[in-house]
């Protein structure tokens, strides 16, 4: 089994070839940064340099990673509560420990850029902007959330962010997003498509369907396998005969093994833009396979009892959150900056919750709306 | 009016809808140069050209996965999965992933694409290449459902699915696809939900589908000439939406009630008819409602045995004879 100390090697290896590429083309995008910033940062570049530190990414946008990573956190560790609470009724699977993936990459997105992810999806929809009150109510069942309870927790959706669903048969995604993929190379738009999944499903032949339909086709989606070690509770090296799931798996699609350390943000970050320009060129799929890690049990019925003594400490002291707080530092970003966004991602959050829980639950008409384009369910005369 | 081959037809109704509509595109196994394993896309990959006629890897899955992702943003394709009985390994997306998206995401998802398949007996394929799988389309919530038995419904309806914005799974019966039928010039376009009385009669309705539809209608004309029986005969042509108006007018005209099934016995799209009827029209039927059906069985491959099993208008002859 990976430990952290010995997959950080595989993925500096592995980010090193990016890193050149995405810093160019990383600070061509981030054109955000205000005068204030630009200076700050100016300030503080030295110390970020002596500690080996590449500024590619600009201070706006570590900011703005920081939040998300941050409010992932904090709502997910509120819709625990509230399902301890009773607030929170059907299942729930966290991405606690998983936050930078989501973060990384959709910051590196643009708007119009698709996502497709799995019944872990809550840091995923979070992170294109949906706010933080429509995703608790939706695990709440409440008329406020995404989909007015419609969905539920395993199939938040938002169109107009980007969040082309959230899928619960495990692979069912991966040939949808070559769909929309195709849609684009077909039209002639510019966005891609960037799809998430987990390391078990790397096993199940959608998987491999999906991946050399994309890679024959040429199309611009981005395959995102967040491996955090375990399916449902078998861990995943029992069931591969290869070391990493997905990036021991892409050369027999003539795609190129990516293997990123996701509990850092940035280095998320850079892998997704290198992969999103490379699709918006013409330059088809890529595979990237994240090593993370869940702190908390597949889903709220799981205490995680297989996780041998000791794993789940050694993983949080590698939390995505904590080291890029220590990055911000050591760009120069003042504690009261950091203080300040941690306390109003807190209040958000609290303020999300309240609305919920005052929220009425859905008219029991919507039962029958949205089977049928016509807005009904009729199926006779 | 031009003669052409119910084969023919599935070629000009995708053409007719992808001469319209540049969004209109298409993907399967063999479909593009080689025009089809049964010849039914021939002159498509020539006409429209290898981007919007697409060949596909062996991968069922990536077929109709892909093609809910373009019509989710935007596309309006034309699946073909060769032979029905192959749903069985794409089945998340017909069972899953089509009808639910919609709903599930509360009206933010639309799925307005058409899977179209090879469906039913009488080649000799035996068990895994011949079955009528209409029934398990029938019983899923948000698909649409259509299965046209001349040239002329191939086109209109292929038309009507491809203009319809929900996912429509249309069925082409392997055994029609020589069968030839008149077709009238320029555009056809039908619509979704009709079922159609091919043969007026006062007696007794037989209802019939796909393959069931001429065997039906040549039963009634040996019932006439026979027995004296005057049947009359419906194309049901869409099971979802189900034309229940026009079936209930019928039996509420003739009072008795036949249905011919190629999809085996157990939970056919008859027997959900016959549910409705005994639901809404008990009094007016003046006998027991009588389904024709393949038997509860796998289907055998050598032709004798094939023959014995499917639905014939034999059969039909004697159990409605019997029955009346
Ligand atoms: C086709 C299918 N098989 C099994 C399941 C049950 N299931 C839900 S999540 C899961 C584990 C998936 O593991 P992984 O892909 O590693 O994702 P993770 O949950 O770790 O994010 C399983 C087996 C399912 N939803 N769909
Ligand atoms: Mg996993």
């Amino acid at each position: 089994m990976l430990t952290p100390a010995l997959f950080s090697a595989v993925v500096s290896f592995c980010c090193s070839r990016f890193a050149a590429r995405a810093k160019v083309a990383a600070n061509k995008h981030c054109t955000t940064r205000g005068n204030a910033g630009r200076m700050a940062n100016a300030e503080n570049r030295t110390s970020a340099a002596s500690a080996g530190l590449n500024d590619d990414i600009g201070e706006a946008t570590r900011l703005k990673m920081y939040r998300m990573q941050v409010e992932i956190r904090e709502a997910e560790q509120r819709a625990y509560d509230l399902f301890l609470q009773n607030l929170v009724k059907g299942t729930s699977h966290l991405s606690l420990g998983q936050e930078a993936v989501a973060t990384g990459f959709a910051a590196a997105m643009k708007p119009g850029d698709l996502s497709f992810c799995t019944y872990r999806g809550h840091a995923h929809t979070l992170a294109r902007g949906v706010p933080v009150e429509q995703v608790l109510g939706e695990l709440m069942g409440r008329d406020n959330g995404l989909m007015r309870g419609k969905g539920g927790s395993m199939h938040l959706t938002s169109a107009e962010h980007g969040v082309m669903g959230s899928y619960a048969i495990i692979g069912a995604h991966l040939p949808i997003a070559c769909g929309a993929a195709w849609r684009a190379q077909y039209k002639g738009h510019k966005d891609v498509t960037v799809c998430f999944f987990g390391d078990g499903t790397t096993n199940i032949g959608a998987f491999h369907e999906a991946l050399n339909f994309a890679a024959v086709w040429k199309l611009p989606v981005i395959f995102v396998c967040e491996n955090n070690l375990y399916m449902e509770y078998t861990p995943i090296g029992d069931v591969i005969p290869v070391e990493h799931p997905a990036a021991s798996r892409a050369s027999a699609y003539g795609l190129e093994p990516v293997i990123v350390d996701g509990q850092d943000a940035d280095a998320v970050y850079r892998a997704a833009f290198t992969a999103y320009e490379r699709a918006r060129a013409g330059g088809g799929p890529s595979l990237i396979e994240c090593k993370t890690y869940r702190y908390s049990g597949h889903s709220r019925a799981d205490p995680a009892k297989y996780r041998p003594p000791g794993e789940l400490e050694r993983w949080k002291e590698r939390c995505p959150i904590k080291i890029y707080r220590e990055r911000l530092k050591q760009f120069g970003i003042a504690e009261s900056v950091i203080a300040g966004i941690e306390a109003e991602v807190r209040k958000v959050v609290d303020d999300a919750t309240e609305a919920c829980k005052a929220a009425p639950t859905p008219p029991l008409d919507i039962i029958t709306t949205d089977v049928y384009a016509d807005g009904g369910w009729a199926w006779r005369n | 009016m031009a003669e052409l081959t119910y084969r023919d037809a599935v070629a000009r109704g995708i053409a007719q809808e992808m001469a319209r509509d540049p969004d209109v595109v298409f993907l399967g196994e063999d479909i593009g140069a080689a025009g089809g394993v049964f010849k039914s896309t021939v002159g498509l990959f020539e006409q429209f050209g290898p981007l919007r006629v697409r060949d596909t890897p062996i991968s069922e899955q990536a077929i109709l996965g892909a093609a809910m992702g373009a019509a989710m943003t935007g596309l309006k394709p034309i699946a073909e999965i060769m032979f029905s009985d192959f749903f069985a390994v794409c089945f998340d997306y017909i069972a899953n992933e089509f009808p639910k998206s919609r709903y599930m995401s509360n009206g933010q998802l639309k799925c307005p694409l058409v899977v179209r398949t090879g469906n039913g007996a009488g080649s000799r394929f035996g068990a895994q290449h011949s079955q009528s799988v209409e029934n398990w389309a029938m019983m899923i919530p948000g698909l649409k459902v259509v299965a046209p038995s001349t040239p002329r419904d191939v086109i209109g309806l292929m038309a009507a699915a491809v203009r319809d914005p929900d996912p429509v799974i249309f069925f082409e019966h392997k055994s029609l696809y020589a069968m030839k039928g008149d077709v009238p010039d320029g555009e056809i376009v039908d619509t979704l939900g009709t079922a159609s009385i091919v043969r007026p009669g006062k007696d007794a309705t037989i209802l019939a589908l796909a393959l069931m539809v001429p065997r039906a209608l040549e039963a009634a004309d040996r019932l006439k000439a026979e027995h004296g029986i005057d049947c009359e005969v419906i194309d049901v042509r869409s099971l979802v939406p189900l034309d229940t108006q026009t079936i209930l007018g019928s039996v509420a005209k003739t009072h008795r009630l036949f249905t011919v099934e190629e999809n085996p016995r157990l939970c056919g799209w008859g027997a959900e008819i016959v549910s409705i009827v005994a639901d809404e029209a008990f009094y007016d039927l003046d006998g027991p409602p009588v389904r024709i059906t393949t038997p509860h069985l796998p289907l055998p491959a050598a032709d004798t045995l094939e023959d014995a099993v499917l639905p014939n208008a034999d059969r039909i002859v004697e159990r409605v004879r019997r029955a009346m």
